[in-house]
């Protein structure tokens, strides 16, 4: 188990459920630390907000450029 | 923006409005258990236009055209709309043309098969057993890495192009309504086809079609109600969230049913459908591989379509090419059984999910 370790994953343009499966990869093996996802449809966001919600993850979202969101998931 | 359909509660509303207005649709005309499926009535619309010349299954169905607009609508008011595309286009082209085959050999969309069992229609459990199935094998290889790719942002006109073709199709069957039968065809036409016999001659009025059909696209927009997303997020990630939508979908049907009379359990006789186990299992496993190899049962599909997902318009196109080759090469089954070429089609169709299955692994999550 990392702890604090901070990373990115990128989701623009996947479709679901790739954005939810490359962020529970993200923070499988973290017991705590930040990451960021981008997200750039509602679904997505909702999805990878609700997925990391579940498994005890804080979530902020930030508008990103290129009218993309960021989710900033820490714990 | 707090979104309520996106919700638990607000997806088991979803479920619940799906299954109310689909038994109504059925009180009101539209054939039995088939109040609402969309690969029913995409087929449907296949036949309108006369790409197949089944003449028992041949009408512009409104519910699907309303399913797109109401999902743009809804798109539009919550700066939803994103206009994208160009996630391997050909291939969901394909998945959508053999979703197809596989669920015209079942007979009927996961909603259908939803809207079947809630009518008693037991042949149904074989058919969502196949799904389930189906969905489970593309996990699978969604788990390994398989991926379409990335799709690009796009100009709206990308994202606006199928609702625009539903508009045309719209106006079709306005300018082109049904005209009395000449002679003993199953079919009149008047430009477009329009069934006087069968299936394709059942259906709710215009209005009330087109209407469920809009709130049923912007509800479900919001919602992302998604049948083979219920399975497939109980798989990849132990969640209900969707399932819960679809078992509300179910009982309230059941219950609208039990009220209305149109409740009767049991195999044999069920109205448009056939009692061959073996060949209801394995269409839904061909149909539930391809939705989940494309990310969307056919009904999430046209609401992505609505909301500018110029690759669900692809799988859209795909389904209904797929509708046409069904029954123009007699791969459909009838209540009589499967089509003289079902069987091969089936065959053919898992065959083609599992090399676009392997041969998409590499991408590892499209992070090229």
């Amino acid at each position: 188990m990392s702890t604090d370790t901070t990373k990115t994953v990128d989701a623009r343009g996947l479709s679901c459920p790739q954005p939810v499966i490359l962020t529970l990869d993200a923070i499988k093996n973290m017991a705590s630390g930040t990451v960021t996802v981008l997200v750039d449809t509602d679904a997505s966001r909702e999805n990878v907000a609700r997925a990391a919600g579940f498994r005890g993850w804080n979530v902020a979202e930030s508008p990103a450029q290129d009218d993309a969101t960021a989710l900033t998931l820490t714990k | 923006m707090k979104n309520f359909f996106a919700s638990t509660w607000g997806v088991v509303l979803v479920g619940a409005v799906i299954g109310v207005v689909a038994v109504l649709l059925q009180y009101l005309g539209n054939p039995p258990n088939m109040g609402v499926c969309v690969a029913c009535f995409e087929r449907d619309i296949a036949g309108a236009l006369g790409l197949h010349r089944a003449g028992v299954v041949q009408y512009m169905r409104p519910e699907i055209i309303g399913f797109v607009l109401g999902s743009l609508a809804a798109a539009l008011i919550f700066r939803d709309f994103r206009a994208r595309a160009g996630s391997a286009p050909i291939i969901r082209f394909v998945l959508g043309f053999f979703a197809m085959i596989g669920a015209l050999v079942f007979l009927g969309c996961p909603w259908r098969a939803l809207l079947r069992l809630a009518g008693g229609d037991l042949n149904a459990i074989l058919g969502l057993a196949g799904l389930a199935v189906g969905v489970f094998i593309g996990t699978l290889f969604l788990r390994k890495g398989y991926s379409l790719g990335r799709s690009n942002k796009s100009p709206a006109m990308v994202g606006l192009m199928l609702p625009l073709i539903m508009v045309v199709f719209l106006v079709l069957l306005f300018l082109f309504p049904a005209i009395a039968p000449q002679g003993e065809e199953k079919s009149v036409q008047n430009l477009i086809w329009h069934s006087v016999a069968g299936p394709g001659s059942m259906h709710a009025a215009l209005g009330i079609s087109l209407g469920v059909g809009l709130l049923v696209g912007f509800i479900a927009q919001r919602s992302r109600f998604c049948t083979m997303g219920a399975f497939r997020d109980l798989f990849l990630f132990r969640q209900m969230h969707l399932m819960l939508g679809v078992i509300a979908l179910v009982v309230a049907a059941v219950i609208l049913n039990l009220v209305l009379g149109s409740f009767n359990a049991g195999f044999e006789g069920q109205p448009v459908a056939h009692s061959l186990y073996l060949w209801n299992f394995l269409g839904m496993v061909l149909a539930g591989w391809a939705f989940a190899l494309a990310g969307g049962c056919p009904g999430r599909q046209l609401f992505m379509a609505g909301e500018g997902d110029g690759d669900a318009a692809t799988f859209v196109l795909g389904m209904i090419a797929g509708a046409a080759f069904s029954h123009n090469f007699s791969m459909a089954s009838s209540p009589n059984g499967i089509g003289a070429y079902g069987d091969i089609g089936v065959y053919v169709g898992l065959a083609t999910c599992l090399l676009i299955s392997v041969a998409m692994l590499k991408s590892k999550g499209g992070n090229q």
